[in-house]
């Protein structure tokens, strides 16, 4: 069993603090995804996971052990490098064996090792060849089996798969959930593309200057995001937000320049009069005649997907995305009405950035998965 | 990373304090004797704690070595060969990198080899050149037949001479003909993106106002690293001004003065060696270039490391 | 490779021209003139050459002289080149862990890179004085034991240990850059693999600097043939009895003291020869610096 778990852990380097006191609970065999912009601290958090950095104040335990003062190597965790970190004077071979060789196993049976290992990974035939002669999918490859080989009870990936172009990335994603399925330990995987966080995590973990925003199911984050910075970096294209301020009695939002959207009875009730961000995801916003109830926009510009279309509107001059598989002509100008139902109605606290609406809709949608 | 190493950390500290104090020791040695009175320093065993003489041995070198001349001439000639340096070297690699001329490969390999054979090893013919920097043009005149051309046309027979013996250029100039500086702004002239090039053009920008306005600014990290090196180099410099100068009272360098401060027979007349003021000349000696590769860390590293020598 | 470039071929040859009159003058012109001198025998100022074949070399080999300075100039190459190259390597290792005072300590291995070398063979001359130096004791404790200006193995160790104490520096930076070179996450993975910092020193840091290795070996081997002019003027004058007349001093006593300018051509043909390969030897390494992916 290996789970882990982090307790107000703070990183600073010198006065510079850039993690501020993260709590999370990783579960025994689940794939954790740890989701962020670039200087979040997402990595300096895995890497005090691994013991590569200083754990400034809190805990980090593994399998119920502190692990705060213990070296890398007994943490028993195994980690695959953004850039790989492949020995380059050693063969694969010997690459994917050192921790074998340096934890004493003999060579007959390190080799062995290797070789099932290598087979597992797709690595047959690569054995006696240096990373530099290799591709950039198969040193993934060969660094994937160096971290398999130890047989660890926890993975570590840092940004794993950045440097390999589009097609690659999508396959070794699915190789990496596969062998995961397979020897189900933990894995804790950074990253700061919102696919890989979707497509992979058991659970995801959002990041933002050091601290967390959210910890979810991948479809929890993007039904219920719980704060404004959550629910504009999940999800493509990005949530359209406007600004608004809530009418109880109306069971609606007032938007500014007076358009009305009707929220859920449970949304506003006890927010009477409060400023709010209004959040609403493109492909739930959908496309009326001019003049009905909904939101009053002006047809700014399209883009052609393939499969839908996007339509750019302008509100009161912000604007507004719609992702429609309807395949409509607008003359640049023209007025529409879009309706958004009141369920697909986010809102969140002007101030606080927090969601009105995500907790109570979260737990509702726990129990009714309970029952 | 996190490393309980208690055992090798004090290891580690150990070396390095050794390695430091095996460093340091000779000067410190060299130091302490500057420090001291003739009797202390010829006595043995050696001192190894400073006294209170510094000044007063200083002083005294200062003056039997006549250093004020010396020591003006040592900055003029390490500051030339800087500045020398730096120009001949932004403006040549300017000339081979950015410039698609038949005889672009030729002339990089001509500088290239040059970087092969240091000063010492051809020594003795250049001393040659320093007595008549025009004679490598009046052989090939002489061979050519041109000599006899111009002899017989106007009457006139050419004899060019132009002695570098006792001059601050016979000082300067053949220092500057090493490849070193060049091929540190070659690799940095080849890091430029064509894109760079071409907008310059496009914003009709000739060759030498692209080198003025965008190359030298942005090689300013470039000539403060050339700078040091050379420094230290042009300051260091023994064999060469120990045979162009003979007049030492205008021409000498303080470098050279050392040789002059070996205290044996000949400079003491079977005297007490006079190593109190010897080590006191060495060190005011050593400390500029010191100073400069300690103020100025960064580059010097940067600019040794990239010249690659 | 590049595809912009300028086209006013004038304004390149002006820019050029500079650096090619000089390099003609100062270096193409004396080391040509140093060939042609090895093959004749002249006077230099007035009177005639006389063309002499290979006789000069047949000379200069033959002497036994010269073959001792060959043989002094090869010890001293290859010890001081091992003892700096040893201590700078182990040094940069350590250093490389960046522990408290790392920079300090830094700094402490850079400076002395800075000293003229006339300047350390003064020193040194000082430091291992008989009479009054660092081992003068063992002089007052049994006589005429340690004495460099008589004995010449005393000498020539004594020069070795100057020549290795000026590369040192030298060395440390190269190293140590080299060292910084590798990247963090290599270091780091070693220590997720379970190897300790002795075992990545052998395993990973090692075996990376080679080239970095085999680039120091030749730098310094070359500096040793040629730099080691002002130590050894400065140090011993290439006594006693020329127990340490490098190559490079013996062309200089020769052809400016002995006047003997064939002489002294032929012997810098050959040291030119010598430096020459070397720096080939050098080329074929660089070439093959690794490359970190």
């Amino acid at each position: 069993m290996a789970d882990i778990s982090i307790r107000s852990v703070r990183k600073a380097y010198g006065k510079d603090e850039v993690v501020h006191g993260v709590d999370l609970d990783i579960y025994d065999g689940e794939f954790i995804v740890i989701l962020g912009p670039s200087g979040c601290g997402k990595s300096t958090l895995l890497r005090m996971i691994a013991g590569l950095e200083e754990i400034t104040a809190g805990e980090v335990a593994i399998a119920g052990q502190v692990v705060n003062q213990m070296e890398p190597r007994e943490r028993g965790c195994a980690m695959v490098f953004q850039n790989y970190a492949l020995y380059p004077h050693m063969t694969v071979a010997e690459n994917i064996g050192y921790a074998l060789k340096v934890a004493g196993m003999a060579k007959a049976e390190r080799i062995a090792r290797v070789t099932q290992v290598a087979t597992s990974v797709g690595l047959d035939g690569m054995l006696d060849r240096k990373p530099g002669q290799l591709s950039g999918g198969q040193r993934q490859r060969v660094a994937m089996a160096r971290a398999i080989i130890r047989e660890p009870r926890v993975f570590l990936f840092d940004e794993p798969l950045s440097n390999l172009d589009a097609k690659l990335r999508v396959q070794m994603r699915h190789e990496i959930r596969r062998i995961h399925n397979r020897i189900a330990a933990t894995s804790v995987f950074v990253t700061h593309d919102q696919h890989e966080g979707m497509t992979l995590a058991d659970r995801m973990v959002i990041m933002n200057k050091g601290t967390i925003e959210q910890v979810g199911t991948p479809e929890e984050v993007y039904d219920h995001p719980a704060t404004t910075y959550v629910a504009g970096f999940i999800g493509s294209p990005a949530m359209n937000f406007l600004p608004g301020r809530i009418s109880t009695a109306g069971r609606a939002v007032v938007l500014e320049g007076g358009a009305r959207l009707d929220i859920s009875a449970a949304a506003a009730l006890g927010h009477d009069g409060l400023l709010v961000q209004v959040g609403l995801r493109p492909e739930q916003i959908a496309i009326a005649a001019p003049g009905q109830s909904g939101l009053p926009v002006r047809f700014d510009f399209a883009e052609e997907l393939g499969s839908g279309r996007l339509y750019h509107f302008l509100h009161e001059d912000l604007p507004v995305t719609v992702h429609s598989d309807e395949k409509r002509r607008f003359a640049p100008g023209e007025p529409a009405t879009l309706t958004v139902p009141p369920v697909a109605v986010h809102l969140f606290d002007a101030q606080t950035t927090q969601s009105l609406t995500a907790a109570a809709a979260l737990a509702e949608a726990r129990a009714r998965v309970n029952a | 990373m996190i490393e309980r190493t208690p055992v090798l950390n004090i290891l580690t500290h150990f070396i390095l304090a050794v390695g430091f104090i095996l460093l340091f020791l000779p000067l410190w040695i060299a130091f302490v004797a500057a420090t001291h009175t003739i009797q202390a320093v010829n006595s043995a065993p050696v001192e190894l704690w400073p006294g209170n003489q510094l000044w007063v041995n200083m002083q005294e070198a200062w003056v039997k070595s006549d250093f004020g001349q010396k020591f003006v001439n040592t900055l003029i000639v390490a500051v030339a060969v800087v500045i020398g340096k730096i120009t001949i070297a932004a403006i040549t690699a300017f000339g081979i990198v950015f410039f698609n001329h038949r005889l672009r490969m030729v002339i990089f390999w001509l500088i290239f080899i040059t970087l092969m054979l240091p000063l010492e090893v051809r020594i003795v013919p250049t001393y040659a050149v320093a007595a008549n920097a025009l004679l490598p043009f009046q052989k090939l005149m002489d061979w050519t037949g041109l000599t006899w051309l111009i002899e017989s046309a106007s009457g006139i027979r050419v004899a060019m001479e132009w002695n570098l013996l006792n001059s601050y250029t016979g000082l300067i100039l053949p220092l500057i003909a090493t490849a070193t500086g060049t091929f540190l702004y070659r690799q940095f002239f080849l890091t430029i993106p064509d894109e760079l090039v071409e907008a310059a053009k496009m914003d009709g920008s000739g060759p030498l106002r692209f080198l003025w306005d965008i190359l030298i600014p942005l090689s300013r990290t470039n000539i403060a690293a050339l700078a040091t090196i050379m420094f230290v180099y042009a300051w260091n410099q023994y064999l060469w001004p120990l045979l162009v100068i003979t007049d030492r009272a205008n021409y000498g360098l303080v470098v050279v003065e050392l040789r002059t401060l070996v205290p044996d027979s000949l400079t003491t007349g079977g005297g007490t060696p006079t190593w109190h003021l010897a080590m006191a000349a060495t060190l005011m000696i050593m400390i500029p270039p010191i100073l400069v590769v300690i103020f100025m860390q960064r580059w010097f590293v940067r600019g040794l490391i990239n010249t690659d020598k | 490779m590049r595809r912009a470039y300028f086209k006013n071929n004038w304004i390149a040859a002006l820019v050029v021209a500079p650096q090619l009159i000089i390099i003609f003058v100062f270096f193409y012109w004396p080391a040509s003139q140093a060939i042609y001198w090895s093959l004749t025998l002249e006077q230099p100022w007035g009177g005639g050459n006389t063309w002499v074949g290979l006789e000069n070399f047949r000379t200069v080999l033959s002497d036994p002289v010269y073959w001792s300075s060959i043989r002094v100039s090869i010890i001293f190459a290859l010890a001081s080149t091992a003892l700096a190259m040893g201590m700078a390597m182990i040094l940069a290792l350590f250093a490389d862990r960046q522990l408290t005072g790392y920079r300090l300590y830094r700094v402490g291995m850079i400076w002395p890179y800075a000293i003229a070398a006339p300047a350390v063979g003064l020193a040194f001359r000082f430091v291992f004085n008989p009479n009054a130096g660092l081992f003068s004791f063992i002089n007052t404790i049994a006589p005429e034991t340690w004495n460099p200006t008589l004995n010449g193995t005393q000498a020539l160790i004594m020069v070795i240990i100057a020549g290795a104490w000026k590369l040192v520096s030298y060395n440390f930076i190269f190293f140590l850059a080299a060292l910084q070179s590798i990247p963090r996450s290599l270091t780091e993975a070693a220590a997720m693999d379970g190897a300790g910092v002795l075992r990545r020193m052998r395993d990973v840091q090692l075996p990376l600097l080679a080239p970095t290795f085999f680039f120091i070996l030749v730098i310094n081997i070359t500096d040793s043939f040629t730099d080691s002019f002002g130590i050894v003027d400065t140090l011993t004058g290439g006594g006693p009895a020329r127990a340490t007349d490098l190559m490079v001093y013996k062309i200089y006593s020769d052809g400016f003291r002995g006047f003997d300018y064939s002489g002294a051509a032929t012997q810098s043909v050959i040291l030119m020869g010598l430096v020459i390969a070397l720096t080939f030897i050098q080329f074929r390494y660089v070439e093959r610096r690794v490359h970190y992916t």
